[in-house]
């Protein structure tokens, strides 16, 4: 090989050793950002970080045929963001419940601000294990609710804890779950934040 | 690279006669601000990181002396609020404590070992001409600068409802860094890490391209010299990582302006999201600020023992292990999101994993000393403070790897002086070693032994005087990242600053031992440190030609792990 013609041949190969490393930081930039739907699906699946799950009819009645006698106790927590004005709290603090029955707990909302406010919320059980047998069937933190000036609304959650937790061997023997809201101001449009901003 | 040897009749000594045109330079506007030498290009990285180094350091020092008593002494005055103002004196303290994190990772440690030390040496070590991309080695540089000067500019433009500047930590945590933190100011620090990350991310590209392609005729990748290995394996370590932690900042930049939520649980994003890729990259990057430095001792220790290196290719490998376990780990930073019991026992399990292979670094660098004909040389006596300072450090990493233990350690100053000691004594004693090993020949001076050993102890003493103390501290409960502090901390806190006037005094020996060098230093050989230095960089004239090896060394393979000269050289 002339000089020149190996020349060409070693840019060549650097231009391939080259394109594969810019290849690679690509993909983990990539990987990156598929972290975020990766995230929710790994919490959603396992119950991690106290993650609650979603149950249909059929599961719960599945879950009540497997149902015991054994009781457990829910304490329900509600909190919101610093700018939600609402009053935000549950009917019952605690509430005793059989394993795999289920059972209707409320919340009570106010708003006391003298706007409309449209507000979403975040939730998760303590301990954390507890998530992935902790079920709700229904539950106002599925969508957004809006109050007007002064309303004041009850909110529903029907739930039951899976029986599959008798079995767990962290957390087979616990007494009482914890079920925890956070009401905040539900994210509004593109526009009108940066407006906000301004 | 069977193939660069090829039909390539390369001599195997005397590179004399071919040097008729390597001292050809263009003139000082395009050598410096358009280069593509990778001396040069080294030589800037290195000035670079210097001045950086002494922001960054000074920075501490305003630290040091706000937290020299109780109360908020100085924090109003720099604040420019009014006095009692805690807000924004607190906010300041923020600012001062992002700025010096991000300034010491991103543009003193990593632009000084992988900018500077492996632009220089990684080609002359394996006898390449110069960086696979050259013109794409100046882009790294300047991206760099940029995007130091985008994080100072951020000091200056409003950050919170505070005050100016970005207050938001090294880690630049959502939510803080999101809805506390409304001003322009977050953006231009973010963008500064973008800018530096992407030329990072080039630099290392490039580093790959260069090591795997442009090795001279016979030196395989396991006859390469340990520091070409650590610089490799960096390299590999930034590529995967740095990207991660892009993503992350733009995702937080989208979140802050244009109305995305990943990480705002009011639409469904998580926090705890972010400081796992923050991590992600987080980890890795603590890696990447001392794999370097474990190349350079390795060389040093080699040298002045006049022995090859203990253990070879358990040295190279030990550092491929712990870069990839590096990747797995990096949950042990957020022991304190909430995470169960099981997850932690992994993550704890999974570091101390780490202390194995780092440990087989430690006990074949003593090994390497062992029997060999020590000379304690400057570059030697760094070398040696590094070994015994990263290994205190190392000791404090394994305590802290417990989950248990870390519940309660977390966020304190145990924490600060662990990561100072692996960093502020580990990376930096192993780039004064670099520098002292490799001044001769960057600068064809030699700096004064006298004013190096004296430089040595004074930073010695200095660093541990600092944060020995901070050990105590943390155990008693002192949280991180507070200007003030109550009465029961006051004696170590001010132990602690007096260390830093100590340490800020061998500063002021270094820089007159450069100057020393260069008005007074002598000529220094090609090779001014005797038979032990057996690497090629040592075969060139001090300083170097401007181009170098133009026809190729040939490397002959007689099994000898340690001496990479040319067989006749």
């Amino acid at each position: 090989m002339t000089t020149a013609a190996l020349q060409t041949h070693t840019d060549r190969k650097n231009a391939q050793v080259g394109g594969l490393a810019i290849f690679g930081a690509l993909a983990m930039l990539g990987l990156g950002y598929a972290a975020v739907p990766l995230y929710d699906l790994f919490c959603s699946v396992t119950g991690f970080g106290g993650t609650t799950q979603v149950a249909s009819e059929a599961d719960a009645n599945r879950a009540a045929a497997a149902g015991t006698n054994r009781e457990i106790s829910i304490r329900f927590d509600a909190s919101t963001a610093r700018d939600v004005p609402w009053t935000f709290r549950p009917s019952q603090s605690t509430d005793t419940i059989r394993i795999g029955h289920r059972d209707i707990a409320t919340y009570v909302a106010r708003n006391n601000s003298s706007q409309p406010i449209t507000g979403t919320a975040t939730f998760n059980v303590e301990p954390a294990q507890a998530g992935i047998y902790f079920n709700k069937i229904q539950c106002f933190c599925f969508t957004e609710q809006t109050l007007q000036p002064g309303q004041e609304v009850n909110m529903p959650v029907l739930y039951y804890v899976d029986p599959a937790i008798l079995e767990d061997d962290v957390i087979g023997d616990i007494e009482q779950i914890t079920l925890s809201y956070t009401f905040h101001r539900a994210k509004e449009p593109v526009s009108s934040a940066l407006d906000r901003s301004q | 690279m069977a193939t660069t040897a090829e039909g390539f009749d390369a001599p195997t000594a005397g590179h004399g006669g071919d040097h008729d045109h390597a001292d050809h330079k263009p003139g000082f506007f395009a050598r410096w601000f358009m280069s593509t030498n990778h001396k040069d290009i080294g030589t800037l990285y290195l000035i670079f990181a210097i001045i950086a180094g002494i922001i960054g350091g000074a920075i501490s020092g305003i630290m040091r002396m706000e937290l020299m008593e109780p109360g908020i002494q100085y924090l109003f005055w720099w604040a420019g609020a009014s006095e009692g103002d805690i807000a924004a004196a607190g906010h300041m303290w923020n600012v001062f404590i992002t700025a010096h994190g991000l300034i010491m990772v991103f543009f003193m440690v990593m632009p000084a070992m992988i900018g500077g030390f492996g632009n220089w040496f990684v080609p002359l070590m394996i006898g390449a001409p110069d960086m696979a991309f050259p013109r794409m080695n100046n882009i790294s540089f300047w991206l760099t600068v940029v995007g130091f000067l985008s994080l100072l500019f951020s000091m200056f433009v409003p950050g919170s409802a505070n005050g100016l500047g970005a207050g938001v930590g090294w880690t630049v945590y959502a939510p803080l860094s999101t809805t506390y933190a409304p001003g322009p100011s977050v953006d231009f620090a973010i963008f500064s890490l973008h800018l530096a990350g992407a030329g990072s991310i080039l630099g290392a590209t490039n580093f790959i391209t260069t090591i795997f392609n442009m090795r001279a005729p016979g030196m395989t990748l396991h006859k390469m010299p340990l520091f070409v290995w650590s610089v490799l394996v960096t390299a590999f370590l930034l590529l995967l990582a740095l990207p991660v932690l892009a993503a992350a900042i733009t995702m937080l930049l989208t979140d802050r302006n244009f109305g995305t939520t990943f990480f705002d649980p009011a639409g469904g994003g998580d926090p705890v999201l972010y400081q796992h890729l923050f991590w992600f990259f987080g980890h890795p990057e603590v890696y990447i600020m001392i794999l370097p430095g474990f190349g350079m001792v390795s060389q040093i220790v080699a040298t002045f023992s006049r022995k090859p290196v203990f253990g070879y290719l358990a040295m190279a490998y030990a550092m491929v292990a712990i870069g990839v376990v590096g990747f797995v780990v990096w949950a042990h930073h957020m022991y304190t999101v909430g995470l169960d019991v099981n997850t932690k026992m992994y993550f704890t399990a999974a570091t101390m994993v780490i202390a194995v292979p780092t440990g087989v670094k430690i006990f074949s660098w003593i090994a390497t000393m062992w029997g060999g004909s020590i000379e304690f040389k400057s570059p030697m006596i760094w070398a040696l403070g590094f070994i015994f300072l990263f290994t205190v450090g190392g000791v404090t990493g394994v305590v802290l790897a417990n989950g248990g233990i870390d519940d309660n350690l977390h966020d304190t100053y145990y924490v600060v002086a662990h990561f100072h000691y692996v960093l502020s004594m580990g990376a930096v004693f192993s780039l004064f070693a670099g520098f002292y090993y490799w001044f001769p020949k960057m600068s064809g001076r030699m700096h004064s032994e006298l004013l190096s050993h004296l430089h040595f102890w004074v930073f010695f003493i200095g660093v541990n005087v600092i944060f020995f103390p901070q050990h105590f501290l943390g155990m008693n409960g002192m949280p991180r990242r507070y200007p003030d502090f109550p009465e029961q901390f006051a004696f170590w806190n001010q132990v602690s600053s007096i260390g830093y006037m100590i340490m800020a005094a061998s500063m002021l020996i270094f820089f007159a031992n450069l100057a020393y060098a260069y008005i007074w230093g002598r000529k220094a050989e090609n090779n001014p440190w005797g038979e032990g230095a057996t690497t090629l960089e040592w075969t060139l004239t001090s300083p170097p030609p401007f181009h170098q090896f133009e026809t190729l060394p040939v490397i002959e393979d007689h099994h000898d792990y340690h001496d990479h000269r040319p067989a006749t050289a």
